[in-house]
């Protein structure tokens, strides 16, 4: 168990924990300032008989302070994040070598489509959906889709890559979570939401839903693979092999 | 009501011949309908900690039976075991009761009706019709509410946040009409809270007595005032918003389906458009009446008066341009995400003000611990650390690892537990002898408080830890998790804390209908305090005086240097004081 | 004497007749049965492979990689998990109580045991998890209230009852979205599934013509038309062809 954050996945994940102790400095100082301020006023102040409370409204100047620190810092912490918000979700953020996963959310599994060898993935639309043969609703019609692997709750991925999660939902609302790529996005129906990290360790991780999906919420887990470029390669060459043999459920 | 009849003894203002029904059960008295609120509400505190406590019980021992829960029914917990849809039920519903049944009601039901009039020199409220029917539409909308628990199918569970489309399907969630009882709750329970505004508001801008400007008014009035226009402006759209997942619901609109041209976001920016201001009206309140206690336990009149007003204002002000940091990683366009962690950020400030104007007013003070000052401080100490975890949300990236977190549960129990419901606890303690003429027991007020302050925080604070690990919220089983997995020890220490905190209620709740009929009978100003209620007997009669009083000097006269005692209540005439000029809307 | 005969006669008369209408769901003293195979013609189609990778504790339980059995073509050149049953000609305001013994409805290996099935208004459905983890099962009713309700740990069972008739009903879980049943709801008892051996037997009709429906699935439904007697044994096959 760890008292601080998850291991660093991704290349988000050092500024985002630096952001946070920065947070966790500012926010310290100004705890540590009035608790222990708090603390000591009731054992100076205490009544005590013969004692008087000194009789005062207030002080001007103490109001401009403590109301220009704070202000400033807020601005300061403002122009901080907003850069890194840019560059993890601003519309134009996603790499353009991003390697693309699509990533279908549905009560209660995660669908990963993967782009066979021309490295595209095909158009899906909900009305196409059929639950056994075709479950994210891959349009025959585009050709782009036809070498496309579907597998249930399992992402592979090549590690130090781009990689573009396109996320649609089928349902309700999810949210595709996984903590040490510091990656989260909501993934909803009738929207195509890309959301692209780079992993940088290769291992095993876990996406967890992060949105109350209904009652197999908790159960809505999907396993995450980072490889090696080599070993990426070769699990795809195998599962494409695998995938022409018939479907896959 | 029949306790209160038993201990009311007090000089009728001008002769009182209304029936039994008429003065305690269908009454128009503000003080009468505060007392119903409080009872209503502690009802529904007490339930919702109870549906937590189940919640607790399965996030330490997902799957094992829980102890009594064999007298629930199979559709609920079979052989024990929670339900993944119970538990689900649970989380929705301990969010429900306790925001709207027990915080708001608590806040504003009980205090912004019992305070206002006595704390502005009025007889009642401008509209006690109006305020009767207030307390009844809250009664029908949480009996409705706690009914949809136990309809076929049960209550909504889509969190208290009702996020559609789960909301509004039955096929997604599993609920059948316990859905639709929620948004029928929610808007009878809107009716409710937009009549009260509607009064308090009135009341506050006309019904002021003689000498009563604004800037002498009380904090606790100031915040209830604001609270009110904030509740008028936020409810109806959740109102609107309840009826639009009503009409999804039964009359298959598509507001939210995206298969028919709806957007699922659309119920988010409806909900937290209300849900945002929604949270100010629940600590605003909170703060105004910390201000009374600290200020009375201090000894020491308000630090920045005038700042604390205007501090209430801008929290008020700004909360109407926040509502995106609850959808940061909603899906909306990320420029949104920008603006509204500038304006979160900004929302820091006057809170922070706050907290400084009430650690000055404690300095250089002859602070008395009385059990409501123990609250007041705990508020101050509590608040702070809510109000800084705040922070780590408004950072845009490092929002987007910590929503929908533990991190967030942490944040929200610590304002709403850590802020709103100590101030409660010192507010009923406070005003106590005010409602029912006498006095809670002090030394089991403090016996209360101390287990009280030392299991929440064995509670609340180790979830910022499980947060921070990614812990998700609302899950049924973590332990589904492998990087979850080692958090179960620290959700066995919070389950076991949670336990005993409940526990600990029991001693409040023993001490509030002990004290009912066996307390200490209430002197006149049992606190040494300013404020206008302690000029006529307790419990106040109806109509409060028969002569209004007449205010000379702001609420907050403590230690006033030359001064015989150490306060110095608003309505006393010294020789040196002017009668105000008499306003056409004054008093009689 | 002869009005005691008589009434001897109309007495076996009227017996004969409660006998004939009782409904013994299966065992009948009397009635006709109508049994047939239900035939396979041509290759058999791939059923989809299923990865329960992300499901050890069901992954466990089997030998070889599990299938989604759509099409189970039996050793013997016959259709499994085909629903047969009477849709029409059953004599007007004919009353069948639904029998105590429950249907059961079996998760174990996450998949559903049997595929498909039929029960009567009334009668009980047990539905049981014997897989360690959760399932959901969700029954997507049009003329009976859908419900969407969990288990979470094996040894449990929920029971449920239905309203009006329905066929064919889909049953799915969503934790494990290869899991599909579909249920037939009959307000009689005339109705079967095929099984390992492609047969099927309905037994207890009273005299009469009916059409008997045969359903799958993937290849949808078929009728024949079955004339019986109330005392005699009648034959209908039906045959799918591959596509």
């Amino acid at each position: 168990m760890h008292w601080w954050l998850p291991p660093q996945g991704s290349t988000f994940a050092q500024p985002i924990d630096t952001m946070f102790t920065w947070i966790l400095i500012i926010t310290g100082i100004t705890f540590v300032l009035v608790e222990v301020g708090l603390i000591w006023f009731i054992f100076a102040y205490r009544e005590r008989p013969g004692r008087k409370a000194f009789y005062t409204h207030g002080s001007t100047s103490a109001e401009i302070i403590w109301t220009a620190i704070p202000a400033v810092t807020m601005v300061i912490l403002g122009i901080m994040s907003n850069g890194l918000w840019v560059k993890i979700k601003g519309r134009n953020s996603v790499p353009a070598n991003a390697y693309p996963i699509g990533v279908y959310a549905k009560q209660f599994e995660w669908w990963f489509t993967y782009p066979g060898p021309d490295g595209k993935l095909g158009r899906v639309s909900p009305s196409l959906v059929d639950k056994t043969s075709n479950p994210t609703g891959r349009d025959p019609a585009d050709p782009a889709g036809t070498d496309d692997i579907l597998i249930r709750n399992q992402m592979h991925l090549p590690v130090n890559r781009p990689v573009v999660a396109i996320l649609t939902a089928e349902d309700v609302i999810h949210s595709f979570y996984v903590p040490e790529f510091r990656v989260r996005q909501d993934v909803v129906p009738g929207m195509e939401i890309k959301s692209w990290f780079e992993a940088t360790v290769p291992g095993s991780y876990e996406v967890g839903c992060s949105q109350l999906c209904g009652l197999g919420h908790y159960k809505m887990r999907a396993q995450v693979t980072v490889h090696t470029q080599e070993d990426f390669d070769a699990w795809l060459q195998q599962r494409t092999a695998q995938a022409q043999g018939g479907p896959t459920s | 009501m029949t306790t209160v009849a038993a201990t009311a003894h007090a000089a009728h203002a001008h002769h009182d011949d209304r029936s039994f029904i008429q003065k305690y059960i269908f009454s128009t008295d503000h003080k009468i309908i505060g007392i119903q609120f409080l009872f209503l509400s502690l009802f529904f505190l007490l339930v919702g900690g109870l549906l937590a406590m189940q919640i607790r019980w399965q996030l330490a021992y997902p799957g094992k039976p829980m102890p009594f829960g064999n007298l629930l029914p199979e559709t609920m917990a079979p052989g024990g075991i929670l339900l993944p849809e119970y538990y689900l039920q649970l989380v929705t519903m301990h969010g429900t009761f306790m925001v709207f049944f027990a915080i708001m009601l608590l806040l504003v039901g009980v205090y912004a009706n019992f305070l206002i009039p006595l704390k502005i020199g009025a007889h009642d409220m401008a509209f006690p019709r109006i305020n009767m029917a207030s307390f009844w539409s809250a009664f029908a909308s949480g009996a409705v509410m706690l009914a949809s628990l136990f309809v076929p199918e049960g209550s909504s569970r889509a969190g208290w946040t009702m996020y559609a489309p789960l909301s509004a399907r039955h096929d997604y969630s599993g609920a059948e009409f316990g859905q639709e009882m929620w948004s029928i709750s929610i808007i009878l329970f809107g009716l409710s809270s937009i009549l009260g505004s509607l009064n308090y508001i009135t009341t506050v801008i006309n019904n002021r007595c003689a000498g009563m400007t604004w800037f002498r008014m009380p904090l606790s009035v100031w915040a209830l005032f604001i609270t009110a226009i904030l509740g008028l402006l936020a409810v109806p759209v959740l109102a609107g918003a309840a009826i639009m997942l009503l009409f999804e619901q039964i009359l298959g609109t598509h507001f939210f389906d995206p298969a028919a041209g709806g957007q699922p976001i659309l119920w988010q920016h409806l909900f937290w458009f209300f849900g945002h201001p929604e949270v100010y009206i629940l600590i605003l309140p909170a703060m105004g009446m910390v201000s009374e206690l600290v200020a009375n336990g201090s000894r020491k009149p308000i630090f920045g008066y005038h700042s604390m007003v205007f501090a209430i204002a801008g929290i008020a002000f700004l909360g109407w341009i926040v509502w995106g940091h609850h959808m940061f990683v909603s899906g909306m366009n990320p420029t949104l995400g920008s603006s509204f962690m500038v304006s979160t950020l900004l929302i820091a400030v006057p809170s922070a003000i706050k907290v400084f104007n009430w650690m000055g007013t404690m300095w250089r003070g002859n602070l008395r611990f009385h059990v409501p000052m123990l609250h007041g401080v705990a508020f101050i100490a509590m608040f702070t650390i809510g109000g800084l975890s705040g922070i780590f949300m408004a950072a845009t990236p490092v929002d987007m690892f910590i929503h929908d977190t533990y991190f967030i549960v942490a944040h929200l129990h610590y304002v709403l537990f850590g802020g709103s419901l100590f101030a409660i606890f010192g507010a009923i303690v406070f005003w106590y002898p005010k409602m029912f003429g006498r006095m809670m027991n002090e030394g089991w007020g403090k016996v209360h408080f101390w287990l009280t302050f030392i299991f929440y925080n064995g509670t609340f604070f180790p979830m910022h830890i499980n947060g921070m690990a990614g812990h998700m919220r609302r899950l049924y089983d973590p332990t589904v998790y492998d990087f979850l997995k080692p958090y179960q020890p620290m959700n066995e220490f919070i389950t076991i804390c949670a336990f005993l905190l409940y526990g600990s209620q029991i001693i409040f709740f023993v001490n509030f209908w002990w004290s009912m009929f066996k307390g200490k009978k209430a002197p006149l100003n049992p606190w040494d305090d300013n404020g206008l209620e302690w000029s006529t007997p307790s419990p106040a009669p109806h109509g409060n005086w028969e002569t209004l009083p007449t205010v000379y000097r702001g609420p907050y006269e403590f230690s006033v240097p030359g001064a015989s005692e150490d306060y110095l209540p608003q309505n006393r005439k010294l020789p040196t004081d002017r009668d105000p000029v008499m306003s056409p809307a004054a008093g009689h | 004497m002869r009005r005691l005969s008589s009434v001897a006669v109309v007495g076996a008369g009227l017996l004969a007749l409660a006998l004939g209408f009782s409904n013994r769901g299966g065992a009948a003293l009397a009635g006709s049965t109508v049994t047939g195979k239900v035939k396979f013609v041509g290759k058999a189609p791939a059923n989809p492979a299923i990865d329960m990778s992300e499901e050890p504790k069901c992954k466990e339980k089997y030998t070889t990689p599990p299938h989604e059995e759509i099409v189970a073509v039996n050793k013997n050149g016959t259709l499994g998990n085909v629903f047969v049953y009477v849709k029409s000609g059953l004599p007007a305001g004919g009353k069948y109580p639904a029998p105590a013994t429950p249907v059961v409805l079996d998760q174990s290996g996450c998949t559903y045991h049997p595929r498909t099935l039929g029960i009567m208004i009334g009668q009980k459905l047990d539905i049981k998890n014997s897989d360690p983890l959760l399932h959901n099962i969700k029954a997507l009713g049009k003329k009976n209230r859908p419900f969407n309700i969990s288990q979470p740990t094996s040894g449990m069972t929920t029971t449920r009852t239905f309203t009006a008739e329905e066929f064919p009903m889909a049953v799915e879980c969503n934790v494990h979205g290869w899991m599909h049943a579909h249920i037939g709801v009959l307000s009689h008892p005339f109705f079967a599934s095929t099984g390992a051996d492609g047969s099927f037997s309905i037994t207890g009709l009273p005299a009469g013509t009916y059409t008997i429906e045969a359903w799958h699935e993937k290849y949808g439904a078929q009728t024949a038309t079955v004339t019986v007697t109330g005392s005699d044994t009648k034959t209908a096959d039906f045959t799918y062809t591959a596509k």
